[in-house]
């Protein structure tokens, strides 16, 4: 039994608007992985829900005339894998992806629902900040997009308004096409468990130098981050174990992981610059770099 | 013949199909739901508490504290009771307290029309504390001014020490003495079903509990004591359990649905508790601090191991000491010709209370025996098999402890077998190539063994008694009752399968009642120790002759044939030609029904068992660490076990995979933690507090080696708990192998490794 006192299941996004407009402050809830969960805790804030599970308008995944790709805040992981595993896109967004929870959670957990949730742990993240991903937002008062970057605020919290519902993230060809990424997930179990530090690299080679290098962390710092800096002072830089090295010695320097119970700070930093080493490396070879 | 059989399991289709049903599933209409008010401190006392805003909240039939229920403590643990009073468990347990002695203790209950009302009602008790410094280890409990967490005590539940042989003697005289402490850490059972257990009365006097319990009969004599009321007026229900582990072997929720359904009337009143409230306010395993001496000669003989330990029980005792004694004797059946002692003191603390795991001691202490073992071979240059093989036990040896002699030790064929079919001896080729390839490398490979012995049942610690009883049905099955509790282990099987090779029919025209009933099962403890096999056979077997006695006799009534001419062969009683000359379905009706001769024939039969048999194992592992990434893969795992004659070999393999992978878990990931200053439990839920999963097991491999144990009616040993001993110190051992690492401490998870590769300068 859950403590749900109020529940309007939307018929589409133009309902749920209007419904978070007349009630503003109430909780989307979509695949209800992570609000279920707060609502057994006993959480306050999430008794008035507004069901929108399964839309048609927000589980499709296409691309437009551009070439960019667009998926739907309400697919499932699940679904998300199958497409792009389907036709070989993104890996590192099918490896985030894979190693959300457990198939069970994946079935239902969706992929807005894991940027909307604001964890800096969320595994999804570290690819879509890493392909340069954007969400769009609407409302009744329109729509707006910002990079999934800057949509994060802070510890468990994103700049999504009241009123505001996530349709789509949209990933622009040149962001993706002809490049090698990567993404690991450093766990104390290869299962249902929550990131120590997830990392995720996209790269472009061309004649052995990096051409474009994107590298984003979870759970190092209070958000998921880029490391722009770095990224920066890498571009058109000749493939080479050292290039690697100085990428793993410089990593910490835009990265600041909590230490807690769960792991050291120390611990968390050695993690983050032997994933540097490891995700580049792959993403590099992925891209066809030779080391 | 059945036993030696692979038959399956008599509840698969049943539980695969859901139609097996649970203490939760079985529940009555307008059953009330009640809520424990646990602590948010760990050491305290509760200086006012404030109820009636909960009581005012609609939905809400009573809300009940310290001050409302009986003062008569109980203890909890799941032990047989002990005629010798100062042989008895701590009675230190009341219903709900003001003394608060860990985080989570229970210091207020609400009953409720659902569990919504119920939680909501929870939040609005006010409590306030005063709280005290958390003594967590066995400096600050055993402090001398450290504050009595029980009065009288000194913190102290139990102490205990024996000595096999000259120790000292030996630790004098011999070429090398290792030395190593070694301490484990708290790990939860984490059993499927949470504790359940709901109760009602059904007359103005009768009190009947139904409950996921390891332990039905002594669960009603402990919950008559904690209510002061006669035995005969409560009755305990066991329907099927989802798993144990021992957590069930002590008395966690029935005493209190029972004090609750007599509060408000006999309506009933059910305690379902969540996966957190499970991790943090039942039991835990204790975690034991073990100092070790073992002292070696040059020509690889083990002359001595000295133990010296101390066992946290948290805020109370439950099985207090029995753990820490029980776990002592359990080394020397293994190493019985080296001179041994053995000390241990078990504290209280404001941790969570330990209580019997799967296990009971053996692997906090094999985890330690094993480990120092493994120093010893190295130091002495000795292949760890071959060192082992030197000194474990054989058939014959005497248990110095007991002074009995020891009927079945298979312990060397186990190593034998184990060494071959592992590769042993080319593996460890292969990874010397392997590491030396790549010194400086980071992946590296390691091999590592361990070996242990066990009991089979807890005699002469405790009375071991057991009661089966059969009945020749009207369709010519047979009924078998047992006191003995299924919890998921197969017990049921196996006791068909006895059942079935005594009477001469096939298992499918058997069927065993599962539920326990205290007002109808035969006494039974119950299920712990590893005892269903070891000591309900005795039992089984001997009401299986009994009643193909009778049902022989009354053949021999019908037939007017010699009742030694006779025989039971499937679904007949046969000549000694083989002719079918009745069915048993016709001897059935004709013994029920016929107006004048014969009668229901049953058997039953209650039996003391009073003998213990060891039995024994080994787990050989191979693992590759990535030593960047802190992280251990096992390539493969083997156990190799002497349980004796195996009843029913998928099931016993079943047994070796569920204990190994619950080893590998509690070696590599599970701990409970604690905050080392307050107390505070961090992590009681299954997303921090790491138990594997599926993707984190390897493959598990295992094999038998039969040995016939004289004194099992079947030849057979234990093998519930068994599996699970020898499989962290092996792993411990490989990464021993792999890097040079030794790691004292568990678990050995990717942070400990990290602290201790930083600490050899690997990272």
């Amino acid at each position: 039994m859950f403590p749900i006192d109020q529940y309007h299941r939307a018929s589409s996004v133009e309902h749920a608007c209007s419904l978070l407009a007349e009630y503003p402050g109430r909780k989307l809830i979509a695949g209800g992985t992570d609000v279920l969960i707060r609502l057994r805790e006993g959480k306050s804030g999430f008794s008035s829900l507004i069901d929108i599970h399964d839309l048609d308008e927000l589980t499709w995944i296409n691309h437009t005339a551009d070439g960019t790709l667009q998926i739907g805040s309400g697919v499932t992981f699940t679904q998300l894998i199958n497409y792009l595993k389907n036709d070989s896109l993104l890996p590192a967004l099918v490896e985030g992806s894979s190693s959300i929870g457990g198939p069970q959670v994946r079935n239902m957990a969706t992929l807005g629902g894991n940027i909307c949730n604001g964890a800096t742990s969320a595994d999804s993240a570290a690819p879509l900040l890493a392909f340069n991903a954007r969400i769009t937002l609407k409302s009744q008062s329109g729509t707006r997009e910002v990079p999934v970057e800057d949509f994060y605020a802070g510890p468990g919290k994103v700049h999504l308004e009241p009123d505001e519902i996530v349709t789509t993230f949209s990933i622009n060809q040149e962001d993706h096409q002809n490049t090698g990424s990567h993404f690991y997930k450093y766990a104390m179990r290869k299962a249902m468990d929550i990131a120590t530090i997830g990392c995720a690299a996209v790269c472009r080679i061309e004649e052995n130098r990096i051409q474009s290098l994107r590298l984003a962390y979870t759970v190092a710092a209070p958000v998921p981050t880029r490391c722009h800096v770095l990224e920066e002072q890498v571009n058109g830089q000749p493939v080479s174990g050292k290039l690697i090295r100085d990428i793993a010695a410089m990593v910490l320097e835009e990265l600041s992981p909590r230490n807690s119970w769960r792991a050291s700070k120390d611990f968390r930093e050695h993690i983050i610059r032997t994933l540097a080493d490891r995700v580049v490396t792959e993403a590099i070879i992925r891209a066809g770099g030779q080391l | 013949m059945s036993v030696g059989l692979s038959q399956e399991r008599l509840d698969a289709k049943a539980k695969v199909t859901g139609r097996c049903r649970f203490t939760a599933d079985l529940t009555l209409p307008g059953i009330r739901i009640a809520k424990y008010l646990h602590s948010t401190i760990a050491h305290g006392k509760v200086t006012s508490i404030d109820t009636s805003e909960a009581l005012a909240l609609p939905g809400v039939e009573g809300v009940f504290t310290f001050a409302d229920i009986p003062k008569v403590p109980f203890a909890t643990a799941g032990h047989a009771f002990n005629l010798d009073p100062a042989a008895r468990d701590k009675e230190d347990r009341l219903l709900l307290t003001e003394h608060v002695r860990y985080h989570g203790d229970e210091i207020a209950v609400v009953v409720a029309v659902d569990g919504l009302t119920a939680s909501k009602a929870l939040k609005k008790i006010k409590v306030t504390y005063e709280e005290y410094p958390a003594l967590l280890n066995h400096e600050q409990a055993l402090d001398d001014t450290a504050r009595e967490l029980h009065d009288g005590s000194g913190n102290r539940v139990g102490e205990h020490s024996y000595q096999c042989g000259d120790v000292p003697a030996a630790l004098a005289s011999a070429d090398a003495i290792l030395k190593g402490q070694f301490q484990t850490q708290m790990v939860q059972h984490c059993h499927m079903e949470n504790h359940v257990a709901w109760a009602y009365m059904d007359d103005t006097d009768h009190i009947v509990v139904m409950s996921s319990t390891q332990i039905p009969h002594i669960c009603r004599r402990i919950v008559s004591q904690a209510l002061d009321i006669p035995m005969s007026t409560v009755q305990v229900i066991k329907p099927a359990i989802g798993g144990g582990f021992g957590n069930k072997q002590d008395v966690v929720l029935e005493p209190m649905v029972a004090f609750l359904t007599k509060q408000l009337g006999g309506i009933p009143v059910m305690l379902e508790l969540t996966r957190e409230e499970c991790l943090t306010s039942t039991r835990i395993r204790h975690p034991f601090r073990v100092n070790i001496e073992c002292a070696v000669n040059n020509d690889g003989t083990l002359k001595a191991l000295a133990m010296d330990v101390s066992s946290n029980t948290g805020g109370y005792a439950s099985h207090g000491h029995s753990i820490a004694k029980a776990a002592g004797s359990k080394v020397v059946p293994l190493y019985p010709n080296a001179a041994i002692s053995y000390q241990a003191i078990t504290h209280y603390s404001n941790l969570p209370s330990a209580g019997a795991m799967r296990g009971y001691g053996s692997p906090q202490i094999v985890f330690a025996v094993e480990s120092i073992m493994e120093e010893a071979a190295r130091k002495l240059g000795m292949d760890s098999i071959d060192f082992r093989l030197k000194n474990v036990a054989q058939t014959g040896d005497t248990n110095p402890l007991t002074g009995k002699v020891i009927e079945s030790a298979g312990i060397r064929e186990c190593l034998h077998k184990g060494r071959e079919q592992f590769l042993w001896d080319q593996k460890k080729q292969d990874h010397s190539r392997f590491n030396s390839a790549c010194k400086t490398g980071n992946i590296r490979r390691g091999l590592g063994v361990a070996c242990f012995s066990y009991g089979s049942g807890t005699y002469p610690a405790s009375v071991e008694i057991a009661g089966a009883r059969m009945i020749l049905n009207q369709d010519g099955r047979v009924t078998v009752q047992i006191g003995a509790t299924e919890i998921g282990q197969g017990s049921d099987t196996v006791i068909a399968q006895m059942a079935a090779e005594k009477l001469g029919i096939p298992v499918s025209a058997i069927r065993v009642v599962s539920t326990q009933d205290t007002d109808t099962t035969p006494f039974d403890p119950g299920s712990f120790a590893s005892r269903q096999t070891y000591v309900v056979c005795q039992a089984v077997a001997e009401a299986g002759d009994l009643l193909r006695q009778r049902i022989l006799e009354h053949a021999s009534c019908m037939l007017e044939i010699a009742v030694d001419q006779l025989t039971v062969s499937e679904d007949a009683v046969i000549d000694t030609s083989d002719n079918v000359l009745l069915s048993l379905k016709d001897l059935a009706l004709d013994a029920y029904y016929h107006k004048t001769r014969g009668q229901q024939l049953t058997a039953e039969v209650s039996r003391k068992v009073t003998t213990n048999a060891y039995s024994y194992g080994c787990t050989l592992v191979e693992v590759e660490i990535d030593i960047a990434l802190c992280q251990l893969t096992i390539l493969a795992i083997r156990n190799i076990h002497d349980s004796g004659k195996i009843i029913n070999p998928d099931l016993a393999a079943g047994q070796v995979y569920g204990g190994v992978g619950m080893g590998i878990s509690g070696a590599l990931s599970e701990e409970l933690l604690a905050d080392p200053e307050t107390g505070w439990i961090y992590n009681n839920n299954l997303l921090d507090y790491k138990i594997a999963t599926m993707m984190d097991s390897p493959d598990i491999s295992c094999d038998f080696v039969e040995t016939h144990e004289p004194t099992a009616a079947f030849g057979n040993k234990s093998l519930g708990e068994p599996p699970l001993l020898s499989v962290a110190p092996a792993i411990r051992n490989a990464i021993l192998d792999a890097t040079g690492v030794a790691m004292n401490q568990l678990p050995m998870s990717p942070k400990a490794l990290f602290t201790a590769f930083r600490a050899a300068e690997l990272i």
